[in-house]
């Protein structure tokens, strides 16, 4: 059976390790300011207890204030897994960092949300669009798209 | 003195029979050795996350049925279990033991395919590929008999299924089970010991258990390199509990391991069919849920063990009519991430059969 890991356990430890790394607490999820993005997720993976090497999936959500990365890891030796979200309220030139030197499965898929929603993956090596052309105006999934 | 050579980029695809469809790799050669490939995505996207945010929640179960357009009963599903967890539905009996029948159908049916084309990447023209077509023939004969359709079936429903199977349908389902163990054993034993099955397949491609966990790959292509996961045994959705079923895995994680597993799975889903139609449960089989579905604002993220993997679905809420967010986890796009890695060094004819023994819909890795 797959656990959702308590969000709320997992926020203490974070919030002991990396003071000031995080949001506001969410219920279901861990919301990580993006720039200490990538310590967090590199504790997440490599620390034993939680053990988080298998990568589930990443998307992104609009909502107009900001944007909202969630990606859902888990575990496949301790059997849990769990949402980490990081938000980016720039709308210009919205970036995260890109964690494909964590998680290689990564590698697609930020391509396919910078591809969809104009989010820049910073570090990520070959961010470029994977489904519509090149000189495509735009990014579809995001809530303002004319077309 | 060697002759000098150098590394020319050969375009591969989109439109070549050994790719399932329209996906291109500018493969890097050097002579007839692979040094590098880069897949090229997007010939087949559709925007279909995008036309879900302005379909009601009923009306976006017809493009599921075009995401891994081999497997719409499983699209359909993945999807319908996320809306009613989002909703706290809870599904008739009788409906859940259909959809277990349905999906274990189904993965019958993939596997026919993935292995028959697999087959056919290999070298082995149209013949095992026709007999497992005809196989999976008589399974959508049974799916046109619940559904009315041969290939997008828009059978499931949020809260149930569409309408109840026909009188016919489970003595149908039952018969179906006797002969095609036989044709499970038939097809086995002509390609188990196959020497060009063996020469082409064995050890070649090999997915170390590391770079699956690392990429997230699932299904059968994680289970033949020995990662026992399994979502039907890890997170049970629907009435899987209930059944008894091994989950066979393999562990050198090559091409023919990758061929194995598929017919060790066809076992299983048998397994599966078997005990299910002997326990169907009278009833109603869909739940009483409102027309217009408007879930309450939130989030959920539901996921079955489809026949490529794990397919996820998830929904953001805005309690309005439509979804204000909906992805799809993209099994098939994920199992590509490893590619790369697999098939350097192997020849050109290597990295068709790699290819093949992923098993791969480009509607469900485009979208």
């Amino acid at each position: 059976m797959i656990v959702a890991l308590a969000a709320k356990d997992v926020i203490a430890k974070l919030t002991e390790k990396f003071p000031g790394a995080l949001e506001e607490a969410g219920r279901d999820a861990i919301l990580v300011k993006a720039d200490s993005l990538l310590e967090v997720m590199t504790y997440l993976k490599n620390t034993p207890e939680f053990d988080f090497d298998f990568f589930n999936f990443v998307t992104a959500v609009d909502y107009y204030h900001y944007f909202e990365v969630v990606y859902h890891i888990s575990s496949v030796r301790h059997n849990h897994s769990i949402f980490v979200k990081t938000r980016c309220y720039d709308r210009e030139n919205p970036s995260v960092p890109s964690v494909v030197s964590l998680w290689q499965g990564a590698d697609f898929q930020e391509r396919e949300i910078f591809d969809l929603f104009g989010i820049r993956f910073e570090g990520h090596p070959n961010l470029k669009r994977i489904f519509l052309w090149e000189g495509f105006q735009g990014y579809p999934l995001r809530k303002d798209f004319n077309r | 003195m060697p002759f000098k050579t150098e590394p020319f980029v050969l375009n591969f695809g989109p439109l070549h029979p050994s790719t399932h469809g329209v996906f291109r790799m500018r493969t890097t050669l050097d002579g007839e050795v692979v040094l590098d490939i880069e897949p090229v995505f997007g010939y087949l996207h559709r925007g279909i996350e995008k036309l879900a945010e302005e379909r009601t929640y009923t009306g976006f179960i017809p493009l599921t049925d075009r995401l891994d357009y081999i497997n719409s009963m499983s699209n359909n599903l993945a999807y319908c279990l996320t809306v009613e967890k989002l909703m706290g539905i809870k599904v008739p009996e009788r409906a859940e033991y259909i959809r277990v029948i349905i999906a274990e159908l189904q993965r019958l049916a993939n596997h026919c395919i993935a292995v028959g084309s697999m087959l056919n990447d290999a070298g082995a023209y149209y013949t095992p590929f026709m007999h497992a077509f005809r196989e999976r023939e008589k399974i959508l004969d049974l799916f046109e008999m619940v559904s009315g359709q041969r290939l997008t079936y828009n059978y499931m429903r949020i809260g149930g299924v569409s309408q109840d199977i026909p009188p016919e349908f489970l003595p149908a389902v039952k018969k179906l089970v006797g002969i095609f163990s036989h044709f499970v054993d038939e097809y086995d034993v002509f390609l188990k010991q196959n020497e060009i099955l063996l020469a082409r397949a064995k050890g070649v491609g090999i997915l170390p258990v590391d770079l699956i966990i690392n990429c997230g790959i699932s299904g059968p292509v994680a289970r033949a390199s020995g990662l026992k996961r399994d979502l039907r045994r890890d997170d049970p959705y629907s009435v899987y509990d209930r059944f008894e079923f091994d989950i066979p895995t393999c562990e050198n994680g090559d091409c023919y391991d990758r061929y194995r597993i598929r017919i060790a799975e066809m076992r299983e889903s048998l397994r599966i069919i078997a005990q299910a139609i002997k326990e169907v449960p009278s009833g109603p089989v869909i739940a009483d849920v409102p027309h217009l579905i408007r879930p309450p604002a939130g989030e959920a993220y539901a996921h079955i063990e489809a026949p490529k993997g794990e397919l996820g679905c998830y929904i953001v809420s805005d309690n309005s009519i439509a979804p204000y967010r909906l992805h799809v986890r993209p099994t098939s796009l994920i199992n590509l991430s490893a590619l790369r890695q697999m098939v350097r060094g192997w020849k050109v004819a290597d990295l068709i059969l790699i290819f093949g023994s992923i098993d791969i819909t480009m509607g469900e890795v485009d979208r």
